[in-house]
């Protein structure tokens, strides 16, 4: 049964687009067959990060709006032929998006899709509120950072109040993925860590993703990073967060830093 | 060497902090989730009082709230027009 998963954060420039393009090209590579659904109407960027900003012709308004049909709007990437993309309207005012122009959208591809991931805008106005409206499970990308957990904290809030599901009495099933984490300023003791945010945010850990260069250089040719470096840190966190989502027993790696020279010689401890 | 004196400083780390201020923050902010926004529901409550017996201007109704460590004060600012009191003076 065709499951929709909404990857959200409340704030933006955590890493949403990117965790989207890497759980959605994982899951493709293992035979589920997946859609990546951009909802930042006007912002696009998911077309960006999977290269394939060049074959856009329709998007996801024109199909609500019956200009064009649901198969003439949905991109296949070039590299992986279980994964699809429908983008968001770059030109469009935000409010061109209906409940029920998602609802009939989401409604299609469920019967086309064993996976839906609806990659949100930032913030909580209509963008977010309607990515995660028809929600069966979430990804809630969360930085090691005061902002950022206070904002994910709200959009939890969010997903057990405002969603279909939550107005039905069942549950969004919530996963946490903590990205951008810098092992060494959390072993000085400079960034909340894993434990912190956890116990602050009280959701189940899906997965922590290093912060890395290797995800600038993948975003930089318009591949998910891990497609574009599979052995590359942020890569296996990635695919080890995509297989914990798939429902596999995945030990938890906690990256740790590799104390640098000049910190060994000079004896500095982690607080 | 002895203007290097950075390279031994040792930072208090500073993420405690952080945690100790978001679980206090957040431990607020949920209390107030759900319900609908407390001032709003003061202002149209206190403005729909005091309209019975007086004609006010609702935009010239402004509530308050501070918090304070202990104690919060609420802040009702009403701008009542000049023939009320003329009004009130002949009664």
């Amino acid at each position: 049964m065709a499951k929709v998963l909404v990857v959200t954060s409340g704030k933006g420039g955590v890493g949403k687009t990117t965790s989207t393009a890497a759980l959605g090209a994982t899951l493709a590579q293992r035979g589920e067959k997946v859609v990546v659904v951009d909802f930042d109407v006007g912002l696009r960027n998911l077309d960006l990060i999977l290269g394939a900003e060049r074959r856009v012709v329709f998007d996801f308004i024109n199909v609500v709006q019956g200009v064009a049909n649901l198969s003439q709007a949905l991109i296949r990437d070039k590299r992986l032929e279980h994964l699809w993309l429908l983008p968001a309207s770059q030109t469009r005012d935000k409010d061109a998006l209906t409940e029920e122009g998602v609802s009939m959208i989401i409604a299609e591809l469920r019967t086309k899709f064993d996976w839906i991931i609806c990659d949100s805008p930032a913030g909580i106005e209509r963008g977010a509120t309607l990515a995660m409206r028809f929600a069966d499970e979430a990804v809630i990308v969360t930085n090691p950072e005061v902002s950022s957990v206070r904002d994910s904290d709200r959009i939890i809030g969010m997903l057990d109040s405002k969603t279909v599901k939550a107005e039905q009495g069942e549950q969004v099933r919530k996963h946490l993925l903590i990205t951008r984490f810098d092992t060494a300023r959390a072993a000085r003791g400079e960034m909340l860590s894993i434990d912190d945010v956890l116990e602050i945010l009280a959701t189940p850990l899906l997965g922590i993703i290093p912060e890395s260069q290797d995800v600038l250089r993948a975003s930089n040719v318009g591949s998910p990073v891990t497609l574009n470096d599979a052995s590359s840190a942020p890569a296996r966190a990635y695919i080890d967060a995509t297989r914990r989502l798939m429902g596999e027993t995945v030990p938890m790696i906690v990256p740790v830093a590799r104390k640098g020279l000049m910190n060994r010689l000079l004896g500095r401890r982690a607080a | 060497m002895m203007n290097l004196p950075w390279l031994f400083r040792s930072r208090a780390a500073s993420a405690p902090v952080a945690r100790e201020r978001l679980q206090i923050l957040l431990a607020h902010e949920r209390g107030l989730r759900g319900q609908p926004d407390l001032l709003e529901l003061l202002r149209s409550e206190i403005l729909a009082v005091v309209s019975r017996h007086v004609t006010l201007d609702p935009e010239n109704v402004t509530v308050k709230m501070d918090r304070g460590d202990h104690v919060a004060t609420l802040e009702v600012d009403i701008v009542v027009p000049n023939a009320v009191e003329r009004w009130a003076a002949a009664v």
